[in-house]
């Protein structure tokens, strides 16, 4: 019984001690690949090839969820707003959910599923080949040549994908907004832009995509650096890429809209 | 894939990310209906503001003039200052009138001008001396209320 207790104490103990080791790691391998970054941007066609592979290659899912998020929001929220009879803020409802919120927040996730995931994989199954090793042996830098293209190659595409993804649901919400249930267009678009700054909700949507770029990108790469150079190591690295990063995308986006909310302080 | 391949998609992917940003700044943000570089700043003193907030639009017959960028208590005064950043195209006469009015019944604050008939225009800050502060509902069905306990004695006596 006593043991069992104990037992249990210190699997609590290993268990913090190795996340507090994991986080240290990983903090110091952030600041590797940015030491080792300079070779991303001598030979940016590296950084082009791995936009290529987590951006574009993401562009099919994030188009086809910003629609049907837009759509989505445009019905639930017309369904509300009727009943106050301001359905003419449709516009609003939509475009400030999109970009404060649904757009960052939704396409990260999404991005951390379709291109982290995809890295974390890429680079894991690169070090249970032993390519990784094979290029320490070559006097290549496995971070600089491998690791931080991977990196900037995300922390770019990430913006990019949020801003079609919030654009993507504006215009699925006219469709349904405007041309199947018809609220008047001109007051949609007008309101709109009547409440939508620029500085405090477009440059806002912008900063919160890049910093959840990073974050899953730095996760992505550090598992897949990290992985056990098995099979199964490669996969459990995979799984904790989007299990971790999701959680932080949102834990991050309370701290940033806590910071950047103007309505409470 | 070959390496003309990769550039000619990257290159549209960042045209694309271009063109929506373009589309969220002009068709869906107020970037450019207000970047005016010519702007002047004034104050107004008002003895409550209601739930005016800064970046609240400051109206001249409904059309968008300038923006609140900043609101203090004066404790000097004991009132509300708020700074108005005005669009410089448009200039307003030194006796205008300020009153925090609300667009709609539930719409958010904001500062309304009324033109005045002065020669002398409002210049960089420059203080609204004429204000009427928001009209705050307690206070008007309070009004309400104690006239109407003042006029049933009266009609208690006919």
């Amino acid at each position: 019984m006593v043991d069992g207790l104990l037992d249990w104490f210190r699997l609590i103990g290993a268990r913090t001690i190795n996340a507090v080791w994991r986080i240290g790691s990983g903090t110091r391998f952030l600041f590797l690949i940015l030491l080792y970054s300079g070779l991303s941007f001598r030979r940016f066609g590296l950084t082009i090839r791995k936009i290529f592979f987590s951006g574009v290659l993401s562009v099919i899912i994030i188009v086809v969820s910003g629609l049907f998020v837009g759509m989505v929001l445009a019905l639930q929220g017309y369904e509300t707003l009727q009943v106050y009879g301001s359905e003419e803020k449709l516009g609003v409802l939509v475009a400030l959910s999109l970009l404060r919120e649904l757009g960052p927040v939704v396409s990260a996730l999404l991005f951390a599923s379709r291109a982290g995931s995809a890295i974390t994989a890429e680079i894991g199954l690169m070090k249970a080949t032993e390519q990784l090793s094979a290029m320490d042996i070559m006097a290549v830098n496995p971070i600089g040549r491998v690791v931080a293209p991977h990196f900037w190659g995300g922390v770019i595409s990430m913006p990019i994908l949020a801003t079609i993804f919030s654009a993507m649901g504006i215009f699925g919400a006219y469709l349904i907004g405007v041309v199947l249930i018809g609220v008047d267009v001109g007051a949609f678009w007008s309101q709109m832009q009547d409440a939508v700054d620029f500085r405090y909700d477009i440059v806002n949507s912008l900063i919160k995509s890049l910093v959840f770029g990073i974050a899953v990108t730095a996760i992505a790469t550090f598992e897949g650096f990290d992985a056990a150079p098995t099979a199964e190591g490669v996969s459990g690295a995979t799984a904790r890429t989007v299990v971790t990063s999701s959680l932080l995308i949102l834990a991050l986006d309370l701290m940033l809209t806590g910071f950047m909310m103007r309505g409470w302080n | 894939m070959e390496r003309r391949v990769v550039d000619l998609w990257v290159g549209l992917f960042v045209v694309a990310g271009i063109v929506a940003l373009m589309m969220l700044a002009l068709k869906v943000g107020n970037f450019g209906a207000y970047s005016a570089k010519d702007v002047y700043v004034v104050t107004a003193h008002f003895d409550n503001i209601g739930g005016l907030k800064e970046q609240a639009p400051v109206r001249s017959s409904g059309v968008v003039v300038g923006r609140v960028t900043g609101i203090r208590f004066d404790t000097k005064k004991f009132d509300a200052e708020v700074t108005m950043t005005m669009d410089g195209r448009f200039q307003f006469p030194g006796d205008t009138t300020a009153a925090i009015l609300t667009s709609g019944i539930l719409g958010e604050n904001y500062v309304g001008l009324e033109a005045g008939g002065g020669s002398d225009n409002l210049k960089q800050g420059d203080e609204i001396k004429l204000t009427q502060s928001a009209v705050v509902l307690e206070k008007i069905i309070s009004q309400f209320l104690y006239s109407k306990a003042q006029e049933a004695p009266d009609k208690a006596k006919e």
